[in-house]
Formats: C-alpha cells, structure tokens, sequence
C-alpha cells in the first residue's frame, strides 16, 4: 500500500515528469543569451576575414575567447533544451527518445568542440 | 437518420488556406528560427576547429566562410539570432504577464519581425565598415 497521496506524487512533476526545471532552465539560459548575442557577433565580426594566425591570436585573448565558449557553451545547452519541447510536440514513442538522446549528443559535442579549438587559441598565445 | 448534408459541410480553417494570423506566424519563426541556427554554429565552430588544426584545414573553412554561400549561412544566421533574441524577450515579458492582449501581440510581432531586419543590416554594417 503507498502512504503518499497522489497529490504529494504528482506535485513538480508536471507533464514532462521535470515541472518547472526544464522552462526555468530555458528562461535562465535567455537572459544569458540576450546579453551575449551582441557581443558574440562582434567578437566574431572581427575575426572573419583575418588570416589563420590572427584568428588564433583574436580568440586567443580573453574577452573574445570567453565571449564566443560561453556563447556556444550556453547556446548548445539552450538548443538542446529547445529542441527537446520540439521533438516532444512532433514525435513520439521510440522516435523521441532516440531523437532528444542525438540531439543531446551533438550539442554537447559542438560545445567541445567549440572549448577544445578555443583553449588551443588561448594556449598558442602563450607560446608564442 | 442519413445525414443529408454529408461532404458538403464548413471544415474546420486547413494550415494550407488558412492565412495564420501574425502572431502566430512569429511564434513558429521563432522555433524554425532557433533550429535553423544550428547550421551557423556548426560553421563557425568547423572554422574555429580549422584554425587550430593546419593551415589546409584552415583554408577549406575560411573559403567557405568567405565564400558567397558563407555569406549566405551567416547572414541568415544573423537574422535568426536577431529574430530568436527578439522574440526569447517578448517571451520574457509573456512570463512577466504583459503583452498578452491581442492587439499587442500583433504589434510586438511586427516589431520583431522589422526589427529582426533592421538589425540584421546593422550587423552587416558594422561588419563592412568596421
């Protein structure tokens, strides 16, 4: 015999078993977001165009450098969370479990890949 | 009793003759919008990939970057992220409760949609000139 009411089993769970978690996540990761997309454009902005080396040296120094990580790092996350409420709308069973675990999967790897190049920048400056 | 008037009924309003009202036509740009980004993180991140691996590497994704089709990607990404920044704020306010009356969402949706553009081509701008 359960003890707990269904009330009690039920309450923060919501429709996707997660409540308010994954809606507060996205409403976080947006005020993150607004605040880094202009700069993000800028610190990219500057960069195209230039040669190898000054690429390199451009995301190798901090405000650039930590601008475009947490731009990918937050905008990966965000996507991912994002793309979650879309697959949960448009498919279902198997489908969307296997579709929410690649779209999981590629996120996180963009953000490595991402981390790994932009670490390697800012290394190459103290190399040199 | 037969019903008489079978196949000959008023249907419900069809996605493909319905004109969706404005409102509507920004919310799904917004989740188009936020998917369709992808495909300019995944460019960006390939070319930043490339400039750390060899100047082969580098050469093959800054042509791309630079190229007309490059132009294309990032431009238009550029516009999403505007459009999904603009509309992620009216989110913002819809949770705060403000906006929501009718009028307002047809208007605020015409403010993102113009302003998405506008500043897209500031973006672009700045980029020529800066």
């Amino acid at each position: 015999m359960r003890y707990i009411t269904p009330r009690k089993a039920a309450t923060g769970l919501g429709s996707s078993r997660s409540g308010t978690a994954h809606h507060w996540h996205l409403t976080v990761s947006s005020y993150a977001m607004v605040i880094l997309t202009p700069l993000f454009l800028i610190a990219v902005g500057q960069a195209i165009g230039l040669p190898q080396e000054g690429v390199v040296a451009h995301f190798g120094r901090p405000v650039p450098g930590i601008i475009t990580a947490l731009f990918v790092i937050v905008g990966m996350i965000h996507f991912i969370k994002g793309t979650r409420i879309m697959l949960d709308d448009y498919v279902h069973g198997e489908a969307n479990k296997l579709a929410v675990i690649a779209a999981t999967i590629f996120g996180w790897a963009v953000i490595a890949a991402a981390v790994f190049a932009l670490a390697k920048m800012a290394f190459t400056i103290i190399a040199i | 009793m037969a019903d008489v008037n079978r196949g000959n009924r008023p249907l419900s309003p069809h996605l493909q003759v319905y004109r969706l009202p404005i409102p509507a036509v920004a919310s799904i740009m917004t989740r188009i919008t936020g998917h369709a980004l992808v495909a300019g993180i995944v460019l960006l991140v390939w070319w930043l990939v490339a400039a750390v691996s060899s100047p082969q590497a580098f050469a093959a994704a800054d042509w791309i970057v630079r190229s007309w089709l490059g132009f294309i990607i990032l431009t238009g990404s550029a516009w999403a992220l505007w459009f999904h920044a603009l509309s992620g704020i009216r989110h913002l306010f819809y949770d705060a409760g403000m906006g929501l009356e009718i009028e307002n969402a047809k208007r605020n949706s015409w403010i993102i949609i113009i302003g998405s553009v506008a500043l897209t081509l500031l973006s672009l701008i700045i980029f020529f000139i800066g």
